[in-house]
């Protein structure tokens, strides 16, 4: 059950991963976001089946609920049909290979040095007050620098938006 | 002229009191409906709608119909200004061409052939009352038609005249007549 | 995998979805009365089916209070002609009622309504992140305006999909924030553990320990339902419609549904995490029901705090006027997420201190 579920999910989240950067029906940058809403969905789901609720949970409120929506709020006031006629741009498809591979090797080194199998068990079995814990004893400093980071970013979108009211 | 805007209490600042009244006045006319049986239609008409039908005040402007003057006679003369100021298009004449009929009244040239009010179009505007420099138009009562169909709710120019019926003010072309007429003796009579 | 697990969840959930549809039906029904009684109207009273005259007594009464009503729109909504314009953006335009319906619903899978019938907990899923569940779902309903907006494709609902975007996930921070305080006390997500720390006497209901959070979340609730005085995606005044200006037919029914039906999710959510949720705090109706009789008395008791929030909000819509878009925003930002967070301070100091 949990294996078919985990085939379902993982295919759904990699189909629709690929409908957000290369759908052959449409160049609508709308449905690009709405597919990676999907694809947000599909992999919460998987969050589930490694008993990770917290984060499954999360995964749909912080991303397929508010970025994604402001995505949306974005693309929905810009011009889109500009973007339609947008033409393959031999630049820019150099790059974006490059830095795909650059990911994918990157995730696949780290896997396979950490040595996991596939039949790891979640060593924090979902609840939220030992999630809690581990983030405000063990993991307290990256945590605060995370938490530091978006602030400045926080910072400097207010400066940037309101530098020509002063 | 500027006119400030008075700066809002504390209490008018959290809104809270504003809520309060809201609730007051709308509990007070809950309370009046449910447990007194009170209604505006009760209070003013009597009753609702179908079963009291709406008293029509003078002066109310509903569907437009045609009228005779007090002999009986067409008042209209087919000038067709109506139709071209209609907003919505509701208002078709045939005039009578070189030639029809005469008109069934003195001073008139002609009178429609037809005159149609698509009363689906009509919009109870007003506009060819305005522009009529006959009167023979008029806003009448009526402010609830109804049919079984679209061509049933076109109506010619008989169904018009019958349902304007006559009309009781003015006969502005005989009045316009005993004054050309005075005019021709000297010195002018003035009423 | 268990067969009796899956045999009581489709039951549960099956009889959820009725109860609920039916609430929402009359909740339709509710809203034209008392609206009706306010403005010194009677309502609907006319819908009469064949059978009506031959009830000897309840019959004229049924139909004088239009009990029937509710079967006649229904039945509108369905035969009417289902109208797609030219100009609109067909996928998202089919998709976009059903993306607004669905997640009301889904809401309503973790709320306790009530304590248990023989062993079956009465919850459709009794999850350990259940207010993170509610709030990721309640976070999706803004999808199905938004679409709906962009896909009519023409400037009324466009304005009114980009004002429901904007507010959401305004109010959406503010109502996450007022409700840490309850969480605080609680110690747990789950909602059932919400339910039990409200046990015992009407002062452990967190309506009476925590005011402010009620408060706030109450506003919210009106801001994410879109309901008035925050009704600004679909003002009629300004926008015609808002965003379901080009619907009509059930397309436009489901949108209306999908309002009661969040209605009726998140004054669930109320009464669970600020109103005691199934219990009353005498007569031992706080503890779980050991005979069928009294959990169905429990779930009786969901329902009438469920109605009694239902009736607030649908009787604050004809009392307020509606608010202008700049001071929707400055409340939402300015004053109820500061006033949120120094709740949630002023809570943890205080509970750091007692309980050191």
């Amino acid at each position: 059950m949990t294996d078919l579920l985990f085939i379902v999910f993982a295919g759904l989240a990699l189909l629709c991963g690929f409908l957000t950067v290369a759908n052959p029906f449409t160049r609508s940058p709308v449905a690009s976001a709405l597919f990676l809403v999907l694809t947000m969905v599909w992999l919460s789901g998987l969050f589930v089946l490694l008993h990770a609720f917290f984060i499954a949970a999360v995964q749909i409120l912080v991303y397929a609920g508010a970025v994604m929506v402001l995505f949306l709020f974005v693309i929905m006031m810009l011009d889109l049909r500009e973007e339609e006629r947008r033409q393959w741009n031999r630049f820019g498809v150099a790059a974006g290979l490059i830095a795909v591979a650059g990911l994918l090797g990157i995730t696949v080194l780290t896997v396979v040095r950490s040595g996991i199998s596939g039949e790891t068990e979640a060593t924090l079995e979902g609840t939220t007050p030992l999630l809690g814990t581990a983030l405000f004893t063990q993991y307290l400093l990256p945590f605060e620098i995370v938490s530091v980071v978006l602030l400045v970013a926080m910072v400097g979108v207010i400066l940037l938006s309101k530098r020509e009211l002063k | 002229m500027i006119v400030s805007r008075k700066p809002l209490s504390l209490a008018e600042r959290f809104y809270l009191p504003a809520v309060a009244n809201g609730f007051k006045v709308t509990w007070r006319h809950f309370r009046r409906t449910v447990f007194e049986g009170k209604t505006a239609a009760g209070e003013t008409a009597g009753g609702f709608h179908p079963e009291v039908p709406w008293k029509v005040e003078p002066g109310y402007r509903g569907a437009p119909y045609l009228v005779r003057d007090q002999e009986g006679h067409t008042k209209c003369v087919s000038c067709q200004l109506c139709e071209f100021i209609c907003p919505p298009k509701a208002i078709r004449i045939t005039p009578p061409g070189p030639d029809g009929q005469a008109a069934d009244r003195k001073n008139a040239e002609k009178m429609p052939r037809d005159f149609e009010i698509n009363m689906l179009r009509c919009i109870f505007c007003g506009l060819c009352q305005e522009v009529c420099p006959e009167e023979a138009i008029f806003l009448q009562k009526d402010y609830s038609l109804s049919g079984g169909s679209r061509e049933e709710m076109i109506y010619n120019k008989e169904r018009l005249l019958a349902l304007g019926g006559t009309h009781s003010g003015t006969q502005k072309w005989k009045h316009k007549l005993e004054e050309a007429k005075a005019q021709e003796a000297f010195p002018v009579k003035t009423p | 995998m268990d067969w009796t697990f899956l045999i009581f969840t489709l039951v549960k959930i099956a009889v959820v979805f009725a109860v609920v549809m039916t609430m929402v039906a009359y909740a339709v029904l509710v809203e034209r009365k008392v609206s009706a009684f306010i403005q010194d109207r009677v309502g609907p009273n006319r819908a009469a089916p064949f059978f009506a005259r031959y009830i000897p007594f309840l019959g004229p009464r049924l139909v004088r209070w239009g009990i029937f009503q509710p079967v006649a729109d229904a039945l509108k909504a369905i035969l009417k002609e289902d109208y797609t314009p030219a100009h609109v953006r067909k996928v998202y335009f089919w998709i976009a009622p059903a993306i607004a319906m669905v997640p009301a619903l889904l809401t309503l899978a973790v709320i306790p309504f009530g304590s248990q019938i023989g062993s079956q907990k009465m919850v459709i899923a009794d999850l350990d992140v259940g207010i993170l569940y509610t709030f990721g779902i309640v976070s999706l309903g803004v999808y199905g305006i938004v679409l709906a907006g962009y896909a009519a494709n023409s400037k009324y609902p466009f304005l009114g999909g980009i004002r429901s975007s904007a507010q959401m996930i305004s109010y959406e921070i503010s109502m996450g924030l007022s409700v840490i305080p309850v969480f605080l006390l609680v110690g747990s997500l789950n909602l059932s553990d919400v339910i039990g720390n409200q046990s015992g006497s009407l002062l452990n209901w967190h309506v009476v320990k925590q005011p402010l959070a009620f408060f706030i979340f109450l506003i919210a609730a009106f801001a994410e339902t879109n309901r008035l005085p925050f009704d600004l995606p679909e003002a009629e005044t300004e926008l015609v419609g808002g965003y379901h200006t080009e619907y009509s037919s059930m397309k436009f029914a489901l949108f209306f549904l999908g309002e009661y039906a969040a209605m009726i999710s998140v004054s669930a959510m109320m009464v669970t995490l600020f109103l005691g949720g199934w219990t009353l705090p005498f007569l031992g109706l706080d503890q779980p029901a050991a005979t069928i009789g009294m959990g169905l008395v429990h779930i009786l008791i969901f329902l009438m705090k469920l109605c009694f929030l239902l009736l607030i909000i649908i009787w604050v819509r004809w009392m307020l006027p509606r608010f202008r878009y700049d001071q929707l925003m400055d409340l939402g930002w300015r004053r109820f997420i500061p006033v949120a967070l120094a709740n949630i301070i002023l809570t943890a100091a205080v509970l750091a201190f007692v309980r050191s």
